[in-house]
């Protein structure tokens, strides 16, 4: 078996992680920047995943399951707001909460 | 017997308290009994020491009660030390004062502050106690401030006059500069002596400083500067005359009896220290003089009846300062005896006159009022009397021993005799013409007042108010018999010279005042050519002018506020914005902007924080990944 | 081993910019599962068949679809479409996307330093398991109560 550059699987889960990132600076659509939300999670797993190859231990992929726990919790909880925030503005549009300004 | 000295404030001091504390709810009665209850505890108790002290051995007794601190080699005492002197303080403070309080639970029978009057009262009563007591200068400083608070708590005791608290701030300030010179005094002594308690410093202040020495110079006249302020002589005199806004009973007290004599006491006790520095002994002699000069001249022009006593106090304490000066101590102490008997009497009999009239004060307003207003009458006729020092009342024979201690001073003897003998010759004319010109004469007040709807004008006494009159009346007319037991208190002075003058000025002395009422009634009397007289003198050249001088107290009152007060004010206008405020309200200010700056980034749009945080995490990163 | 590698990459990275320049929430959800099952791939390639059957089966199969049934809930499909695309002007990619590239660039040089090659070892689920049964046995059950946090809290916020 040919190995695989550890860099090149860090830059990898950097790419993805910084596409996440445009993707929750950019959008309006609060559901599109929950999912930004969730690329940059699973891109933070993939890089611990690549880190626990590198070593040849399974560390990092117990910090990958309790990603894995946290990305769960925190879309239920998130889906949860947002139906909310349906509910009491009748739309997704993120610059209706500005209600802090000031 | 001696044991019990802790008790005489203590009594004061437990009706001070209690009136504070029910705060003014008790009924007027039990509240005078209080009030009057306690200081006449006090006066028994002083009775009861004094006794024993001058039956037994008369030895000078220290009472301590407890340690009041302790900060290395400086621990004094909360102790009382009794000695003649203080025996015959103690009497005079309790007694005259026990008369007055019973007086004022007629006179301020209808004041809405009737238990506040008294609460304040016991209060100084204690405080002159514990002045007069005092073993340690720490403690006299102690009673001498408590003194001073009370003052200035009863002159603005109406205190919903304005004016009245002006005069009681007035009286706290002008005083308070002396007590600043007292208390720098007391440093200079305890950094030199290394002790406060009286007794110890005369001891080693005679034996180790010489007489004349700077550092004696400079105790003496510190200490002085204290009791000219507290005394209210030159050139700390301006408060006295304005302290009259306050009820009469307390100028009595105050302002006539006790307050204003201990300065006279404070340089009676610490008299070893005068001796040690004659320049400011002799100094003490002539601020007496010139006090007691300038006071008479005033008090020939005023028109309140208040205002002509406060000047005849400040007068007759310049007597007592004279005495001292010339180290005729004794007999200043036996002059402050006499004239609280006689001031207070006269304070007392004004009030009635006051009271009765309804609070009517120009002396020129009232006249004849001796058919409707008999004991008032004639506690004046006694009391000027005595002030006059007409043969064979108390004033006679305490103001001559002070002229023949006076007269033979070596140097300056004449000319402080013949200083004597003409505020004698003013005072006869003063207080003579107070009663001239409000007692006899055409009956202006009453006609008013009978017409109007006061009713007919009757003297205002009862009880209380009578009695002390009447024992105040006889105690100035008997009072120069009393013997004042203070010998052994200064039997370490230095003996002045006894005078022996000649028949001629001896008759001078005791004619003089005779002579100065006759002219009193040649002016002022029920007679037909008074006012033209009057008009001859005011008519003369530069009598305008002196009249104006002498009605202003010699324009003392201007040349403070133009000396002192103007220029303070106007230093405080400067800095009307207050720099130091300003600085700690300018970090509050700087608080504000960086508020005003830092709101600017809470847009409440969600991608600004993403962004704000994004931008934070490259910032981060460059600093970590370049450094 | 390392051609599927960035095959697989390059599909994940694919997938992941349509999801997020995508206009139709459904669409690119359905994107989003396919960049999931490449790093699935990934980490099977990678020697770590147990992270890459939870990434499919939890990560895939049960946090997206738990999205889906929520989109379908709120019925968000041709109304927002339209809004979408009125928002997703070309202006407002460029401000967040230099700062973007300005980051990438940093980790890039913060990440690549030696260069070491990864022997594709299988770490199994027997290790794994060793792991989160021994010295991580506190993780795991603060992991639990997270869920169940998380559950308790999903329901409050969603009631009416």
């Amino acid at each position: 078996m040919e190995s695989i550059p550890y860099e090149h699987g860090l830059i990898l889960a950097a790419m993805l992680f910084v596409c996440g990132l445009v993707g929750v600076l950019t959008r309006r659509n609060i559901v599109f920047v929950l999912l930004s939300l969730e690329i940059m999670l699973n891109a933070c797993g993939l890089a611990f995943v690549v880190g626990s190859a590198r070593w040849g231990d399974a560390e990092g992929q117990a910090m990958f399951v309790m990603i894995l726990t946290l990305a769960a919790a925190e879309v239920a909880v998130g889906l949860g707001l947002i139906i909310q925030m349906y509910r009491r503005f009748q739309t997704v549009d993120i610059s209706v909460l500005n209600e802090m300004k000031g | 017997m001696a044991e019990w000295l802790g008790l005489l404030p203590a009594f004061p001091l437990a009706g001070f308290l209690a009136l504070v504390l029910t705060g003014g709810r008790l009924p007027r009665r039990i509240a005078g009994v209080i009030g009057v209850g306690s200081v006449a505890l006090s006066f028994l108790l002083a009775l009861i020491v004094a006794s024993s002290y001058l039956t037994g051995a008369a030895e000078p007794v220290t009472v301590t009660l407890w340690t009041w601190m302790s900060a290395g080699a400086f621990a004094p005492g909360f102790s009382f030390y009794l000695d003649g002197l203080s025996v015959v303080m103690i009497l005079i403070i309790t007694g005259v004062g026990f008369l007055i309080h019973l007086y004022s639970t007629g006179f301020m029978a209808d004041d809405p502050g009737f238990a506040r009057f008294f609460s304040y009262m016991n209060l100084f009563v204690a405080s002159m106690l514990i002045l007069v007591l005092a073993d340690n200068l720490v403690l006299l400083y102690l009673g001498w401030e408590g003194v001073g608070l009370c003052s200035y708590l009863l002159i603005g005791f109406w205190y919903d006059n304005p004016a009245n608290g002006a005069a009681a701030r007035k009286a706290f300030v002008v005083t308070r500069v002396g007590d600043t010179s007292m208390a720098i005094g007391l440093f200079l002594l305890f950094s030199e002596l290394g002790t406060l308690d009286i007794q110890q410093v005369l001891s080693v202040a005679g034996a180790e400083w010489e007489i004349g020495s700077g550092v004696a110079v400079a105790a003496a006249a510190l200490l002085l500067g204290g009791a000219v302020g507290k005394s209210a002589q030159l050139p700390l005199q301006t408060w006295l005359p304005d302290a009259m806004a306050g009820p009469t009973p307390i100028s009595a007290l105050i302002h006539a009896a006790t307050m204003v004599t201990a300065g006279v006491y404070l340089i009676a006790r610490t008299h070893v220290l005068f001796e040690l520095a004659p320049s400011v002994q002799l100094l003490v002699a002539f601020v007496g003089l010139l006090t007691l000069l300038m006071a008479g001249f005033t008090a020939l022009m005023q028109r309140d009846i208040k205002r002509i006593l406060a000047y005849s106090t400040i007068s007759q304490i310049g007597y007592m300062f004279l005495a001292l000066g010339v180290g005729a101590w004794s007999a200043a102490i036996f002059h402050l005896m006499t004239h609280a008997f006689f001031k207070a009497l006269l304070f007392l009999a004004a009030g009635t006159v006051i009271l009765s009239l309804h609070h009517e004060h120009d002396i020129f307003r009232m006249g004849g009022m001796r058919k409707r207003l008999p004991l008032a009458f004639w506690s004046f006729v006694i009391g000027s009397a005595a002030l006059t020092a007409l043969p064979f009342t108390s004033g006679f024979y305490s103001k001559d021993e002070i002229l023949l201690a006076a007269l033979a001073q070596p140097d300056y003897g004449m000319l402080l005799w013949l200083g004597g003998v003409l505020g004698a010759f003013l005072t006869a004319l003063y207080s003579f013409r107070l009663v001239f010109v409000a007692f006899f004469g055409p009956m202006h007040f009453i006609q008013e007042a009978d017409d109007a709807h006061h009713g007919p004008v009757r003297e205002i006494t009862g009880i209380p108010m009578a009695l002390p009159l009447v024992v105040l009346a006889l105690l100035s007319l008997v009072g120069g018999f009393i013997p004042v037991p203070v010998d052994a208190v200064f039997a370490s002075a230095t003996e002045h010279a006894e005078a022996h003058p000649s028949v001629l000025l001896h008759g001078i002395m005791i004619a003089i005042p005779i002579i100065g009422v006759l002219i009193s009634w040649l002016l002022y009397g029920e007679r037909q050519g008074a006012a033209s007289q009057r008009q001859r003198f005011a008519t003369m050249p530069g009598a305008g002018f002196l009249q104006r001088l002498w009605v202003n107290g010699w324009y003392m009152d201007a040349l403070y506020d133009a000396l002192l007060v103007k220029p303070f004010v106007a230093i405080a206008r400067l800095n009307r914005h207050d720099l130091v405020d300003q600085g700690v309200t300018f970090s509050s200010f700087l608080a504000q902007v960086g508020n005003r700056l830092l709101v600017l980034t809470q847009t409440g749009n969600l991608r600004w924080y993403g962004v704000s945080m994004v931008a934070g995490l490259v910032v981060v990163l460059a600093i970590g990944a370049w450094l | 081993m390392t051609l599927l590698f960035y095959l697989a990459s390059a599909a994940a990275l694919l997938a992941t910019l349509a999801v997020i320049t995508s206009t139709h929430v459904v669409h690119a959800l359905v994107y989003l599962i396919v960049s999931l099952l490449a790093v699935a791939v990934i980490f099977f390639v990678l020697g770590a068949p147990f992270a890459a059957m939870l990434e499919a089966i939890v990560y895939a199969g049960a946090i997206m679809v738990l999205f889906l049934f929520v989109m379908m809930m709120l019925n968000l499909g041709q109304t927002t479409a339209q809004e979408e695309r009125e928002w997703l002007q070309p202006r407002t990619w460029v401000g967040p996307s230099v700062l973007v590239l300005v980051l990438l660039l940093q980790l890039g040089r913060v990440l690549v330093g030696e260069h070491t090659e990864i022997m594709p070892v299988e770490v199994g689920v027997r290790e794994l398991s060793l792991l989160l049964f021994g010295p991580y046995l506190l993780a795991v059950e603060l992991a639990s109560m997270l869920l169940l946090a998380g559950l308790i809290a999903a329901y409050h916020v969603a009631k009416k």
